[in-house]
């Protein structure tokens, strides 16, 4: 199922992961989420689904939310990723990250990466989101442990601090 | 004090940072990934399995059918009954024969890359006979009834002033946790070990199964437990993955992965919840209850797998609630269907059974013309009459409700909810049809009959617990270092906690049945008090005192009245290495205990739920916009991972009660194969603020904290209370018929299409309801 087979072609990949270059070949048909985890080892970003509906997977393609359940490994040639392990400073947790905890807004955490980088998104596009609004771009993923409440609460406070301390 | 205190969770930092070890994070060098073949049909005769073509691909390492592991015996049942057993209906770990629902393991293809047997397993060709489904519990056969109860119920039905009855339905659904399953196993070949990674929930009990199966003793058998993204019942029992993945392992002679997609996840892991009540009630004059009785059918799917009787017994133990009952007859069909099998859910029991009680309780408010949070509270158990010994059986434990005050926690809950009837006028002021509901229930949670710890204090003063548990996200790493943190004087973050390695702690049970603070911190208790007697000793020979003259804060032991000599749990460990100067003769190196917590019966929390709905005339839809869990929790560990609890479970509690279904056709095929047809809540349908209300009022006398499990009285009444709103909303006079309560359901209702005529019983009508036409009836085809 190798040479020919236009599922299976082999195609090389140049990608930046969280500012770290990384240069690798891949099958067409591999799936973004594949690359990022099983290829380059970023398993911070997870796949619960696999048809684009419950969101574990977001990571940033350039900037944008993006299914990496949805994308190829081969489209992000040469474009820039950011997964849940870029959030962090070093040790130190992003004020998302803290909000999260704070607010209870994870309990078993595997859909909490996606959350982060669908708000992580979200924020840098609207720095004063309405309750509502916050609301909104929340269902676009799926949580079962939380009823969402804690996620909501963090995403908020989040906008509120960095508000309050200037954009960052 | 750190028990008590809402600290933060040890599970978050790792979370945070995608830093989580879940079981497809996990690798192993040289291993081969497996796929599986799963049945088209819900039900046929295997003429063949032709798996030549598979085979022969180029990157396929192996292909096994049913007939590979013809004789292996059927995965047993966890919790075995042994009145009722289910030999004839256990599940094979390949189908062999014949297969009996849509998604049931026929062949197992492995590769040397997940792509390639995903291909390969397409290639396994299936030569079937299909046969007739049967899709009804009614019409399925019958792997067990259990019939328990207690009084006289025919002649408190006979003599009852008003009887009311009804035929309610839950639909089926399922934990669906949000990780799907995985498992990694390797065998060494030349130490007869076997390593398996992905354990979850009872890790203890599937080594022994797994070794069983395999023919190997269990201490040759490791399995570890990973994070888990989600448990809620379903994760973590033994499947057939569970034995395939490890003998693929051996039998190849390397490494086996196994990674569960969604749409395999949404047919293989247990579902739930189906049942049918013919339930009805005898009441006298001035409301109170004389008699409860319900003939129950239980849609079991195509086998019996381990939780065997769980879901049934406490649907059958559980139904009475809280109330004061003088009569109660039961019985309960566990019938077999061709769909997937079924097993423990969140509130297993008690979601449905609190639904099918409540919805009588309304209807007979409103017969009686007593207002319905009035009608409970006469029939509630009061504070004179706990501990109330119900004669039943729960689980193989004699029932006692152990410490409560019903009564006063159903007055919080209205007090607390005051201003929503006004709310509801208003709303309905502005067309929409809006209503106020509640329901009461009783929990159970700390089932033993034990659990293990042990507190290992190192020289640096660091402490490890290795715990029976495994985490799923209910926080227990946090918890149970708490317990351990306030028994020895010291800050809870220097404390690890080590769940579900089966090598560490063999004589663990595990995480399930709201157990884990309640036994496991029992047992870390135990411990932490063990461990601090031997370091006592220890210090007292350092301090050349009397070990009853020293006191413990700290951390650090000191003589009662000079404060400056101290030894800290460190040093008394560091003084008890082999030829330390803190150690006894003959005494066991090392500052370190293991015990054990035994428990004879549950706890029994309770609680209240209260929502206000708002629904959209036009299209059936129904809006949450406030709900309160209001829970009586013995003694929170930590307050905001409680409220989590509740918040979460009545998120995922509303879910089942509004949208989620395992709908099927005719044929038997599911027609919720994906997250576009299993609708589970988003934020936009969950209730924006869940508002609890946890009490502290009754400890449980039967563990040292006086904790009550707190997992699973978030979903308990949420199908409850959210039909007894929509009932409300829509003034109907007998039940609202079935859950989940979709918009469509709901536009019929409206339209009068419902059960609100049919299933209101005669006055002192005494036969059993009739067999339901149209309005509630099934949907099952």
């Amino acid at each position: 199922m190798t040479g020919d087979d236009p599922l299976t072609d082999p195609h090389q990949v140049s990608v930046r992961v969280n500012g770290t270059p990384h240069e690798l070949t891949v099958e067409s048909r591999r799936t973004l989420a594949d690359m990022l985890r099983h290829d380059l080892g970023y398993t911070g970003t997870h796949l619960g689904c696999e048809h684009g509906i419950c969101g574990a997977c977001t990571v940033l393609v350039d900037g944008e939310p993006a299914r990496a359940c949805l994308m190829f490994g081969v489209q992000a040639d040469g474009r820039e990723v950011r997964t849940v392990e870029g959030l962090a400073d070093g040790e130190e947790l992003s004020d998302l990250q803290r909000a999260f905890s704070e607010r209870h807004g994870l309990q078993c955490g595997f859909c909490t990466p996606g959350f982060l980088m669908l708000a992580e998104a979200f924020l840098a596009e609207n720095p004063d989101p309405s309750e509502d609004e916050i609301r909104d771009v929340v269902s676009a993923n799926l949580c079962r442990c939380t009823g969402y409440q804690g996620i909501c609460e963090a995403i908020a406070d989040t906008a509120a601090a960095r508000r309050a301390g200037g954009a960052p | 004090m750190t028990v008590g205190r809402s600290v933060p969770r040890h599970e978050d930092a790792r979370l945070l940072r995608g830093r989580g070890r879940f079981a497809d994070d996990v690798n192993r060098t040289g291993q081969a990934y497996v796929r599986i073949v799963r049945s088209p049909v819900a039900h046929a005769r295997i003429d063949g399995v032709d798996t030549a073509e598979a085979a022969a691909m180029p990157g396929v390492v192996a292909v096994v059918t049913g007939a590979d592991v013809a004789d292996v015996p059927p995965i047993p049942v966890r919790l075995p009954n042994p009145d009722h057993p289910l030999d004839a209906h256990l599940q094979p770990v390949l189908a062999y024969g014949e297969v009996r629902y849509v998604g049931e393991p026929i062949a197992a293809v492995v590769a040397e890359d997940p792509y390639l047997a995903e291909d390969a397993a397409e290639l396994v060709e299936l030569d079937l006979t299909e046969l007739d489904a049967v899709l009804d519990a009614e019409d399925g056969v019958c792997a067990a009834t259990l019939t328990d109860g207690f009084g006289d119920v025919d002649a408190a039905f006979a003599g009852a002033a008003h009887v009311v009855e009804a035929v309610v339905e839950v639909g089926r659904h399922a934990a669906v946790p949000l990780e799907p399953r995985g498992l990694v196993a390797a065998y060494d070949a030349d130490r007869d070990r076997m390593e398996v990674w992905g354990a979850s929930k009872v890790p203890n009990f599937n080594r022994g199964v797994l070794a069983g199966m395999l023919g190997m003793a269990p201490e040759r058998v490791r399995l570890y437990a990973m994070d888990g993204g989600g448990g809620f019942g379903a994760r973590g029992e033994f499947y057939p993955e569970d034995f395939l993945v490890p003998w693929l392992a051996r039998r190849l002679g390397r490494p086996v992965k196994w990674t569960e997609d969604r749409a395999e996840a949404l047919v293989a892991l247990n579902h739930s919840r189906q049942q049918r009540h013919r339930v009805a009630a005898a009441f006298d004059d001035g409301g109170t209850l004389l008699g409860l009785r319900d003939e129950i059918w239980h849609d079991n799917g195509a086998y019996a797998r381990t939780h065997g009787l769980t879901v049934p017994d406490l649907t059958v133990a559980m139904l009475p609630g809280p109330y004061r009952l003088p009569a109660y007859g039961c019985r309960l069909h566990m019938a077999l269907t061709h769909k997937t099998p079924c097993g423990t859910y969140r509130a297993p029991g008690r979601y449905e059974g609190t639904f099918a009680r409540e919805q009588l309780f309304d209807v007979a408010a409103d017969r009686l013309g007593i207002d319905p949070v009035e009608l409970r509270r006469r029939n509630l158990l009061t504070p004179a009459e706990i501990p109330h010994t119900r004669p039943l059986n729960a689980l193989g434990t004699s029932m006692v409700l152990d410490a409560g005050d019903y009564p006063k926690l159903l007055d919080a809950a209205v007090a607390r909810t005051d201003g929503w009837r006004a709310e509801a006028e208003r709303l309905r002021a502005d067309g929409m049809r809006a209503g106020v509901g509640l329901a009461v229930f009783l929990e159970k949670s700390g089932l033993g009959p034990y659990e293990t710890a042990d507190v290992v204090v190192d020289a640096s003063g660091a402490v490890r617990v290795h715990s029976g548990g495994t985490s799923l996200g209910q926080g227990i790493e946090t918890v149970l270092a708490q317990i351990a943190a306030e028994r020895l004087t010291v800050p809870d973050d220097r404390i690890e906690v080590v769940n579900g390695d089966t090598d560490l702690q063999p004589y663990g049970l595990g995480s399930w049945a709201s157990r884990s603070t309640v036994v496991g911190g029992g047992a870390v208790v135990r411990a932490a008090d063990a461990v601090v007697d031997k370091a006592r000793r220890t210090a007292a020979l350092l301090l050349e005192a009397d070990p009853a003259d020293l006191e413990l804060a700290d951390g650090r032991f000191t003589v009662k009245g000079s404060p400056d000599a101290a030894v800290t749990l460190g040093e008394a460990a560091a003084a008890r290495m082999p030829g330390g100067p803190g150690m006894g003769p003959d005494e066991e190196p090392g500052l370190a205990a293991r015990r054990v917590f035994t428990v004879d019966h549950m706890t029994y929390p309770y609680g209240v739920h209260v929502a206000l709905v708002a629904i959209d005339p036009g299209t059936g839809a129904v809006r949450v916009p406030r709900y309160l869990v209001a829970y009586e929790v013995g003694r929170a560990v930590n307050p905001k991972l409680v409220e989590g609890q509740l918040v979460g479970g009545a998120a995922q509690g509303l879910g089942g009660a509004l949208y989620e279904e395992f709908r099927y056709d005719e044929a038997g095929q599911p027609l919720a194969t994906t997250f576009m047809d299993y609708l589970m809540p988003t934020a936009s349908e969950t209730v924006p603020y869940v508002e609890t209300l946890v009490t502290e009022d009754a400890p449980s006398p039967d563990n040292p904290l006086g904790t009550k499990g707190a997992g699973e009285g978030g979903i308990t009444a949420a199908g409850a209370v959210l039909a007894s709103a929509v009932r409300a909303a829509l003034g109907l006079r007998g039940t609202v018929g079935r859950l989940p309560l979709t918009p469509s359901r709901v536009a019929e209702l409206m339209d009068g299409a419902g059960p609100s005529a049919s299933d209101l019983g005669g006055h002192n009508g005494g036969d059993a309801p009739p067999r339901p036409e149209g309005g509630p009836a099934h949907e099952d085809g």
